[in-house]
């Protein structure tokens, strides 16, 4: 008969969060950055297809680092928490804390009772009617939920990266300062000085979408052309 | 929130939301009850829906009065409302399941969106409609029927379409023009008349209200033009760049000439 060896709960979670860190490090960055025309949620990923930044509700943002499948699967389950919360109550009811809450439920349960934890990073933004209004969440693999303030940066050289965003952040960054802040940012670690607007996944919750769009969904992606035209207007 | 750990999320994965909603809260869809036997007290009923093509389009429109029996339950009901980006639909039928319905037909198409990535086609809508009022069937027995109008913009093919349904979620694609509700009759006959290819989006509008005036004049269960409380029909035109709505003003506008025109004319129809 084997016979386990005992392992110590403190080593236990030091090994699964080294591991979760491990996965998480070989990720490409994404920030997310408060500006006077909304948030911007910016990620370095060359797929157009495959999305890092998504969609969950009226004023709310989905964006992640780590292992697709993971993150994936967590952003539909916000998507049908949203969905649910918006119908059978309102849709003003539907907030950033509330799914941030959730999910550090889910992540929190998986990286103690599951095989192995999640391998990913989320931010949960939500816009408001002022930049005071905002909200960004970030959510760790063990369920950890910070509230941050004016930006977030997440995934594998997310200090260096971080560092680069604080240096230029303003609150009064427009769209086009604060998607050309983030891009050089995540050109951090490269050697070249930006990205091209193809390497880049890019979307924006809008402060009043309402009276721009005539929509109450604020979350617009933006296209390739649309980022390459941002990134190279003057400031 | 499903519970990620469970590990057979990508079995339960589904891109509908009433798809969800029957299985993890089947309580929350105006359909699936079943009703005791027994009598249904009055409920209010919504009248009259008009929708037409135009070339480069379709609109929709609805009077704005809710009847139970010989009262007016509503004078300020909408019937007509924005699905999504690209489509609208306009409700006949009782009143309390309608919106609901709606409601679900609305979360459904950005559920759907948001999970894919991409909008439903034009008839993949049409058919979850059609599924949805098909759901309704045992309510419709009970006497709580719905029916249900749909118009949007086909991007595929660049042409407004029209869809009207029956109560078992029969799909029927309409040409030109269709009217449901207990006004629909008379509202058929006007748009036989007033319509004809050609139309532009404006005369498209005041046909499709001066339709709702005439439904009004022999239906009493729809509401004409209200100056008095400054009512006008609700309308949606739907084209390529989307859905909007018609504002009050040009409404009042158009009711008004029409008011106008008749007066007029001075003749009994």
């Amino acid at each position: 008969m084997t016979q386990q060896f005992y392992v110590s709960p403190e080593q236990l979670m030091k090994d699964r969060a080294d591991f979760a860190r491990k996965g998480i490090a070989r990720g490409r960055s994404v920030v997310v950055i408060s500006c006077a025309d909304g948030i911007a949620l910016v990620a370095e990923n060359p797929s157009p297809s495959l999305h890092k930044i998504g969609e969950i509700y009226d004023k709310i943002a989905f964006a992640a680092v780590g292992k697709y499948n993971e993150f994936e699967s967590l952003r539909q389950a916000g998507v049908r928490y949203a969905d649910v919360r918006g119908y059978s109550y309102d849709r003003e009811d539907v907030t950033a804390r509330g799914l941030a809450s959730v999910y550090a439920q889910s992540l929190g349960a998986v990286f103690t009772a599951e095989q192995k934890p999640f391998e990913v990073e989320l931010a949960v933004a939500e816009v408001g009617h002022t930049q005071a209004g905002d909200h960004l969440y970030r959510l760790t693999f063990d369920g950890s939920i910070a509230d941050e303030n004016g930006f977030v940066v997440m995934g594998g050289l997310a200090e260096q990266v971080a560092e680069t965003v604080a240096g230029g952040w303003k609150a009064d960054l427009n769209l086009a300062g604060a998607l050309r802040l983030a891009v050089k940012a995540l050109a951090t670690d490269k050697e070249v000085d930006a990205l091209p607007g193809t390497a880049v996944e890019a979307a924006v919750l809008d402060r009043s979408p309402e009276s721009g769009r005539g929509s109450r969904r604020a979350f617009r992606r933006l296209r390739a052309e649309e980022i390459t035209q941002l990134l190279a207007g003057e400031a | 929130m499903q519970d990620p750990a469970t590990g057979h999320l990508a079995t339960q994965a589904t891109s509908s939301f009433i798809e969800h909603l029957q299985r993890s809260r089947p309580e929350l869809l105006p359909f699936s009850q079943t009703l005791p036997a027994g009598q249904i007290p009055p409920v209010p009923h919504a009248t009259t829906i008009v929708a037409l093509s135009y070339p480069g389009g379709v609109l929709m429109a609805g009077d704005r009065r809710a009847t139970m029996g010989n009262v007016i339950a509503s004078r300020h009901i909408e019937k007509v409302f924005p699905a999504d980006e690209y489509s609208v639909l306009g409700i006949a039928g009782t009143a309390g399941l309608a919106i609901d319905i709606t409601r679900l037909f609305q979360v459904e198409l950005e559920h759907y969106e948001k999970i894919e990535g991409t909008l439903l086609s034009l008839d993949g809508k049409a058919n979850r409609l059609g599924a949805m009022i098909r759901g309704n069937l045992p309510m419709a027995m009970q006497g709580l029927a719905v029916i249900p109008l749909f118009a949007g913009f086909d991007q595929a093919a660049g042409v407004g379409r029209l869809f009207s349904y029956d109560v078992t979620g029969g799909r029927y694609e309409e040409l030109e023009h269709h009217s449901v509700g207990s006004g629909s009759v008379f509202a058929r006959g006007a748009l036989k008349k007033l319509w004809r290819p050609n139309l532009t989006e404006g005369d498209a509008v005041a046909v499709a209200v001066e339709a709702l005036y005439d439904a009004a004049d022999d239906d009493s269960a729809t509401g004409g033009p209200d100056p008095v409380r400054q009512l006008w029909p609700v309308v949606y035109t739907v084209n390529r760049a989307g859905a909007r709505r018609v504002p009050e003003r040009e409404l009042a506008a158009i009711a008004g000439s029409i008011v106008e025109s008749r007066a007029v004319a001075g003749r009994e129809a």
